[in-house]
């Protein structure tokens, strides 16, 4: 662990570099994670005849945005990377180091962040600050959105490698993870806002861990939890990722048992 | 340095013929079969040696490459590489090690190589002075100074092998694993890459394996060569003793001033090519002597030379004895 700490400044800045040279890609799946403004254009048009639940036009042009920007800021997509190079043999070249292959590919994932932050934070920032009057104005929810967004991001991770990890069993994982993410883009808010659900789901969603990938920063940007609820949501998030790094960790040591006997 | 004792290492793998109803049937019953990819095999390597590793496709060279890096745990048998157990891919392991691989590679795709070098220098922990001394190094012997700043993906496929050397070798790896290192190179990158490893070897002490396709490689580099068919070792001593073993017999290389009558060079032993003013006489190891005395007086000759069976061919015969047997 000594040496991987030493050695994650130098992944950050390999990371960067690479996700500098796909910038092409970057824009491409920038613009490809539009859905927040395709919700946000249907909703707003509900919403010209008067407010639907707590959203008024205005709240759901907040929602969207927020909802895009912490996606943006939190998004992983490890998964793909470990299903191709479990499938091509690559990974033994990352065994073959004397570093955690996962830290690796947190760094790879996280240092990426900084460059869609330089293209998307800009506009969004400005698409925001037309909305303030929406946003928390307690000064100390935004100083827990930091972490919060932390937790969305290690969630996220998480999730993502503990089903690339189960590429080292199934022929491919990449299945799994698109039903993963059609129920996490509804139960995470990312379609709709939680607090619109019926009853019973609402009750449901709220507790799930996906409401801490996403809605929660949102939530929590948006001043819809009062200091006392964002702090318990905030030991919550990141219970669901002491959970996710050992289910993470205990799956990952089964999956390169078997991967060690079967070979690749 | 290393040690090996009864490797066995056996894979189940799922059998299923082609076709719609056996992919279904797969579905539900699934049979699977056990192949002995390597099947009790033991040697030892000492430090500094340089060792070749031959054998048909799927005679378990790579397998045996994977478990002694640490990659593959073995199913039996014991284990020892610079005193680690390699399957623990304990940190003190990885680092006295490296394996290379013709067919993949850890160079980053769209970054120049020195990014690639920038990163493992973190991640192994090079202290910089180190670090600048073996990349100075790497990149005179290997004449990499102006490709280390372009684009990976821009390199010629041999321009990408040596970079993938040097980069596997940056941090002074005590045992070098190497698979198919030259594999796709054309003639003159693999002596590069022969040279190179040879004097790397020199230089550092360090342990060599090596498996490759082009016999070349194996002459100019290993004393030592180690034949595997079927998961067996069939053969481990010098090259030499492996050529004459198998194949006794010689050739007897002939240039001559005038061309002559084949029947003239059927006396010498059996005849493999005739043309013109050049052929090529094969003859035991015993008759030689004979023959090329007789060559001497009966033939016009502008220049004799002997040489043993090419490579390829000992090998072709070697396996098809062990196919036979």
């Amino acid at each position: 662990m000594k040496y991987a700490l030493k050695a994650y400044p130098q992944l950050l800045r390999t990371g960067f570099a690479e996700a500098v040279a796909y910038r092409a890609e970057f824009l491409i799946w920038m613009f490809s994670t539009n859905m927040p403004l395709v919700m946000l254009a249907l909703w707003a048009a509900v919403a010209r005849s008067g407010p639907v639940g707590a959203y008024t036009q205005k709240g759901f042009a907040a929602y969207y945005l927020a909802t895009l920007l912490v996606r943006l800021l939190t998004g992983s997509w490890v998964v793909w990377e470990m299903t191709m190079e479990i499938r091509s043999g690559t990974l033994a070249l990352r065994l073959l180091r004397p570093i955690h292959p996962l830290l690796a590919y947190s760094a790879e994932n996280l240092a990426a962040v900084p460059m869609r932050s330089i293209v998307a934070i800009p506009l969004i920032v400005i698409f925001l600050w037309n909305v303030r009057d929406q946003l928390a104005g307690d000064p100390l929810i935004w100083v827990l959105l930091a972490p919060a967004l932390l937790g969305a991001w290690l969630l996220t991770f998480l999730v993502m490698a503990i089903i690339g990890t189960l590429g080292l069993w199934l022929e491919s994982a990449t299945s799994l993870f698109e039903a993963w993410l059609g129920i996490s883009s509804i139960l995470s808010g990312y379609l709709i806002p939680l607090d619109l659900f019926p009853g019973s789901v609402r009750a449901v969603a709220l507790v799930l861990p996906f409401r801490f990938l996403l809605s929660f920063p949102v939530e929590l940007a948006l001043g819809r939890v009062d200091r006392a609820q964002a702090l318990l949501l905030l030991a919550a998030q990141w219970g669901y990722v002491a959970v996710a790094l050992l289910a993470t960790r205990t799956l990952w040591r089964a999956g390169l048992r078997r991967y060690a006997a079967y070979g690749g | 340095m290393i040690e090996v004792e009864h490797l066995r290492k056996w894979y189940r793998v799922h059998r299923r013929p082609p076709g719609l109803r056996a992919a279904l049937r797969s579905l539900f019953h699934r049979p699977y079969e056990t192949v002995k990819a390597v099947d009790d095999i033991s040697f030892t390597i000492a430090a500094g040696e340089r060792v070749g590793f031959l054998g048909p496709n799927g005679a378990g060279k790579t397998t045996t490459l994977k478990v002694l890096s640490g990659l593959l745990h073995p199913t039996e048998g014991r284990v020892e590489v610079a005193k680690s157990r390699p399957q623990d891919r304990e940190r003190g392991f990885l680092q006295q090690i490296t394996l290379v691989m013709g067919q993949k590679q850890q160079l980053l795709w769209d970054l120049p190589p020195s990014e690639t070098f920038l990163l493992n220098r973190a991640i192994y922990d090079i202290p910089w002075p180190l670090y600048e001394e073996t990349v100075a190094e790497l990149t005179r012997l290997l004449d990499l100074a102006p490709l280390l700043g372009k684009p990976t993906r821009q390199l010629s496929l041999g321009e990408r092998m040596k970079c993938e050397l040097a980069v596997a070798l940056l941090h002074r790896p005590k045992v070098l694993f190497l698979d198919e290192p030259t594999i796709g190179l054309d003639v003159s990158m693999q002596a590069t890459v022969r040279g190179f490893v040879r004097e790397y070897n020199e230089r550092f002490g360090a342990t060599v394996l090596l498996t490759s396709h082009y016999m070349e490689d194996v002459a100019a580099l290993c004393p030592r060569v180690m034949v595997i068919d079927k998961g067996k070792l069939i053969y481990d001593g010098s090259l030499h003793e492996l050529v004459r073993r198998v194949r006794p017999d010689k050739r007897m290389n002939l240039r001559l001033t005038k061309p002559v009558e084949r029947r003239d060079l059927e006396a010498l032993g059996t005849v493999i090519e005739h043309r013109d003013v050049e052929a090529i006489v094969q003859v035991t190891q015993d008759q030689l002597q004979g023959a090329v005395a007789r060559a001497l007086s009966t033939l016009p000759l502008h220049d004799l030379t002997v040489e043993d069976p090419p490579l390829e061919e000992v090998m072709r015969d070697l396996f098809a004895q062990g196919r036979a047997a």
